[in-house]
């Protein structure tokens, strides 16, 4: 199979403009300012393309929500990737640059907004000054600015650096962040194709959605659907990270098996030993038993809560049987409650004693009461709080406490 | 001398980013501007881009305190940044960062004694394929290191000393 993301594998140089260009670059893109607005939003829905950053919202379904009495409109590309395990956006922006930046065109054009915004991590400093660049080549080229290849249509891209923060991967902390307040996320509804930046219509799009849209208008949505299943259409890109022999990007049918990925691709498990678990989603991920169902089940957005997860980002972090999830846990904790941001009392208050509990049955002094409470905390989190952040903190440690309890006997 | 003064011409490009009764979106791009000479904000800093952008002083102090990467303390030259999250951790992140303390003399959080180098603990940054990694970040900006090696990152800090010494 020929890449359609990382077309960089493919393809040396593609993030030069002159090899973009000779490679179809910008096809969908013109092809687009050709078509009425509504019919490029219908082809993605078509498409069946789904949100990339984890929640695998249809893209094109989110581009029509947008409130057409308000104006003006905004698109905005999260570029925020943090999610523990996941390290694929960052590639695509590296060295397929511009097939991002067209998607990005088009999406624009799609919902009637004159300007765009790239929300990149703050540690993204070295991808969003080579972004910077990128953007005035394609401007220079013609396909951003006032006008754009002779029609009504006018275009500006800008990039616009974090500073650190996890939760404003979530889309309305994104948008408190891009308003220069701190990243917290907003009270829903209104939802951001309502009420978004600067309270104006905003579609928030991870940069893998936009990326696969040039695919999609130029070879229109039957084309994109060849590849992946009925209800989860299109490549993925896996992030595999963890005990694995061959961690990396690998873009991959949705529908592939965690098998193929792990053992084909990722080359297995190092040192002899056997997995134990499968994080599909980062650290926000349940702990899925790695036994052979779960091994044979296809990786897309309907299959993997069969085994008792979820596809989310498919950043998938393999671990063997020589780790002990109590330590684990640790680690999730750690992470959560460092970048629970503060808001909703569960989450702040949940995360600290989720984390000192981690700690003190990882530490050997915990008791059996510990792992009832710890378990008790996460259940009072679950469902109360304004983003999933909190719930995501919950998933790692309530799943390993049930289904893999021999490694919490006290 | 303000940071008006010293970059207008930046922060005119900057500002012209966002429509401009929300000028308050390029708090953050200018937070990292001040940070450029001795690596963090002073508290003139914090009052200069308050003025600029319409904010209170307290309104700027709040989002260098939510933001992991704006720092209002000196520390070292290079805070070097190294993951220790689950996907590098599994990876042996944990050690790496405890060997490379004891050749260095310091835990965690503390600068070497010739105020070059500050070692910190920090959160995925999306580059878990490749650890034990670390992101350099300094005065110029932020730099990745990936699949590093105690060796190799002793040898990176030497070529920084080096550059340090040049540049005095």
């Amino acid at each position: 199979m020929d890449y359609m993301l990382l077309r960089h594998r493919d393809i040396n140089n593609i993030n030069q403009i002159d090899t973009f260009l000779k490679e179809d670059g910008f096809e969908g893109f013109k092809k687009a300012l050709k078509m009425e607005t509504v019919d490029v939003t219908n082809e993605v829905k078509a498409a069946g393309l789904r949100g990339r950053g984890g929640a695998g919202f249809p893209a094109g379904v989110k581009w029509s929500f947008m409130d057409n009495n308000n104006w003006p409109h905004y698109v905005v590309a999260n570029a925020d990737e943090s999610e523990p395990g996941t390290f694929k956006d960052r590639e695509i922006m590296e060295s397929n640059p511009f097939q991002f930046l067209e998607g990005i065109a088009i999406a624009s054009y799609a919902v009637g907004a004159n300007a765009a915004y790239v929300y990149l991590r703050g540690e993204f400093w070295e991808v969003a000054h080579f972004l910077d660049e990128k953007i005035e080549e394609m401007e220079k080229a013609g396909f951003l600015g006032e006008n754009i290849q002779g029609s009504e249509y006018s275009l500006k891209i800008y990039t616009h650096l974090g500073a650190g923060a996890y939760i404003c991967g979530e889309e309305t902390a994104l948008l408190e962040s891009m308003e220069g307040k701190r990243g917290q996320p907003r009270v829903r509804p209104p939802f951001p194709p309502s009420e978004g930046l600067y309270n104006k219509p905003t579609v928030v799009n991870n940069v893998e959605t936009l990326s696969s849209v040039p695919y999609i208008i130029k070879n229109g949505a039957e084309g994109y659907r060849k590849f992946g299943t009925e209800k989860s259409p299109g490549t993925k890109i896996f992030s595999l990270s963890g005990n694995v022999n061959n961690p990396g990007n690998y873009e991959l049918p949705l529908g592939t098996t965690f098998r193929e990925l792990i053992f084909t691709h990722g080359g297995g498990i190092p040192d002899g030993k056997s997995i134990k678990a499968i994080m599909p989603a980062g650290a926000s991920s349940s702990l899925i038993v790695a036994n052979d169902e779960a091994l044979d089940t296809a990786m897309d957005y309907e299959s993997v809560p069969n085994v008792g997860g979820d596809l989310g980002s498919a950043s998938v972090i393999v671990v063997d049987d020589s780790v002990s999830l109590d330590w684990l846990i640790t680690k999730t904790m750690d992470f959560f409650h460092h970048e629970s941001c503060g808001k909703c009392t569960p989450c702040r208050e949940g995360s600290y004693w989720m984390k000192k509990l981690t700690e003190r049955i990882h530490s050997g002094e915990g008791t059996e009461k510990d792992v009832e409470l710890l378990k008790d905390v996460a259940y009072q989190i679950q469902g109360k709080t304004l983003c999933a952040l909190g719930e995501f903190s919950t998933m790692a440690v309530v799943t390993s406490i049930e289904r893999f309890p021999e490694d919490f006997k006290i | 001398m303000s940071l008006a003064e010293k970059y207008p011409q930046e922060i005119e490009k900057i500002l012209a980013k966002y429509p401009p009764e929300h000028k308050r979106s390029a708090v953050m791009a200018l937070l990292y501007m001040a940070m450029r000479e001795g690596g963090y904000i002073s508290k003139a800093d914090k009052a200069d881009i308050a003025s600029m952008l319409d904010m209170t002083t307290t309104e700027v102090s709040s989002i260098v305190g939510f933001y992991s990467l704006f720092h209002d303390e000196k520390a070292g030259q290079y805070r070097l940044q190294v993951c220790t999250d689950i996907g590098c951790a599994l990876k042996g992140a944990d050690q790496y960062l405890a060997d490379l303390c004891e050749k260095l003399d310091v835990k965690p959080g503390e600068t070497t004694e010739d105020g070059l180098i500050t070692i910190e603990e920090v959160k995925c940054l999306a580059a878990c394929d490749k650890a034990p990694m670390f992101q350099v970040q300094s005065p110029e900006g932020i730099k990745y290191h990936e699949k590093m090696t105690v060796d190799t990152t002793l040898a990176l800090i030497e070529e920084l000393r080096k550059d340090a010494q040049e540049a005095k």
